[in-house]
């Protein structure tokens, strides 16, 4: 992972800030800087938000070829979540076992390492998702 | 003393492993070595698990149960010999993750298993003197033992964070009393993965001789007896170390045992009276006295002498998971999930 735009990720990733239209009031995440539905209109009513953190899965996928980073919790879940405020997002589901994670299950946001730049290299940290 | 402890927050890794698991590896009867040290399990972080994630949970967990805005916190210092960078702080990570940067100050600590409390004393400091609102200090470890040595038993994982304050104090620090010397009992070289000790040259010259006098001149400076106190935390590399100190200053085993966690999760080092204080807050009540005596090895001992008051009845405790509750959680793995998820097994590459 890019170290610089990493960095520029980190409201997001650790706090989970996203935006909300001024003008529709749709919340989004990741930050956007214009409102795809209300374009020109919401040009400088974009206002951060930092959502709850609670949300469902809507779809998972248990991963039994994973990526490098991840080989140790293999197999693992990935998961889209729906946030209670709407917007979706991509995570792994931990501190459960794959068969218990399902479809409209309760999740939380958890603070974890994402994934590291080798042995040398810069920790990522970020969202995970948990059982509510 | 004005400056107390407004919140507090905890996390226990859930994964645990059995001193017979890690007995059987290394052809010892881990049942009889953990009853020696009087050790049922200890704590595993999971891989994607560190330092720098057990301190953001603790501290987010302080921040759930005080309701204070993270930007008037002015200072950040968190105690461990895991930090998962030599260079670059863990608090920095926690600043931004309890969205408390950039308007603070922030460093880490190292004394072995007391420089949480070390971060406390001097987040206190900070706090008392008026120069900052709000500090947060955190003791957590993911503590290293060398595959096959005594304290492979015993190291852990865990953590707590403490908020303090000036106001809406829960627990009132009555005062305060360290004792250092310079005593090898335990260290690790930079560079180094894990730890030497100097085996039962850990116990009487270190250990006993520091939390004992630790426990005893701070009796003194306050003019109490140990039957003054409801709990007494202590440190505790083991489940029987802290019994005997504990007996030989005067307590009954009831005023220790809310605060003994070692026997269900083993050493969490830095986190260790940090969480053996969050066990007793989680329970106490307005008026109850609480003697707190870290060690860390090299070797001191910070004694805080805590009064719960009144605000306690309004504090809201069940906005976070008790310590009780992260106990209780485990899942217990075997020794070869063990060594993968503390990145014991040399892999291609490496």
């Amino acid at each position: 992972m890019n170290m610089p735009r990493f960095w520029r990720e980190i409201s997001g990733r650790y706090n989970l800030i996203g935006s909300r239209c001024g003008n529709c009031g749709e919340y989004f995440f990741p930050k956007r800087d214009i409102c795809p539905k209300c374009h020109r209109k919401s040009m400088g009513k974009m206002e951060s938000v930092k959502f709850s953190g609670t949300g469902k899965v809507i779809s998972y996928s248990i991963v039994h070829d994973p990526h490098p980073a991840y080989s140790d919790m293999r197999p693992y879940v990935m998961a889209i979540i729906e946030l209670d405020e709407g917007p979706k997002l991509t995570s792994q589901i931990v501190d459960c076992e794959p068969e218990d994670v399902h479809t409209g299950m309760r999740v939380k946001a958890t603070f974890r390492k994402l994934a590291e730049d080798g042995k040398e290299g810069v920790i990522f940290y970020g969202y995970k998702f948990k059982p509510e | 003393m004005d400056a107390g402890i407004v919140s507090y927050g905890a996390y226990i890794p859930r994964y645990r492993i059995k001193p017979e698991e890690i007995g059987k590896v290394w052809g010892e009867d881990g049942a009889a070595r953990g009853k020696g040290l009087g050790i049922l399990a200890k704590s595993i972080p999971s891989p994607d698990e560190d330092v720098i994630t057990i301190s953001v949970e603790a501290a987010r967990n302080a921040l759930k149960r005080s309701g204070i805005d993270p930007q008037e916190i002015g200072a950040i210092y968190t105690g461990s010999e895991s930090h998962p960078y030599a260079v670059k702080p863990t608090s920095t990570v926690v600043a931004e993750a309890i969205m408390a940067a950039p308007d603070m100050t922030a460093a880490d600590y190292e004394f072995a298993c007391k420089a949480g409390t070390a971060a406390l004393q001097n987040v206190l400091g900070l706090v008392e003197s008026g120069m900052i609102k709000y500090g947060v200090a955190i003791g957590a470890d993911t503590s290293q033992g060398a595959p096959g040595d005594p304290l492979e038993y015993s190291a852990s994982a865990g953590g707590a964070a403490y908020l303090v304050g000036k106001e809406r104090v829960i627990a009132k620090i009555n005062g305060m009393y360290s004792y250092t010397t310079d005593t090898p009992d335990f260290w690790r070289r930079e560079g180094q993965p894990y730890p030497s000790h100097g085996g039962r040259f850990t116990g009487e010259p270190a250990y006993f001789r520091h939390v004992l006098t630790a426990a005893k001149k701070m009796m003194e400076k306050m003019g109490t007896k140990p039957e003054d106190y409801d709990y007494v935390v202590l440190h505790q590399p083991n489940g029987k170390f802290p019994r005997r100190a504990a007996k030989k200053l005067g307590f009954a085993p009831e005023q220790l045992e809310i605060g003994l966690l070692t026997p269900r999760i083993g050493n969490t080092y830095s986190g260790a009276v940090p969480l053996g204080l969050s066990a007793v807050l989680d329970i106490s009540k307005p008026g109850d006295r609480i003697l707190a005596v870290s060690f860390g090895s090299g070797a001191g001992s910070d004694a805080f002498d805590i009064t719960v008051t009144d605000e306690m009845e309004k504090f809201e405790r069940k906005r976070a998971p008790l310590v009780s509750e992260m106990v209780e959680n485990e899942v217990f793995i075997d020794y070869a999930a063990y060594v993968k998820y503390r990145k014991k097994i040399r892999r291609k590459g490496e």
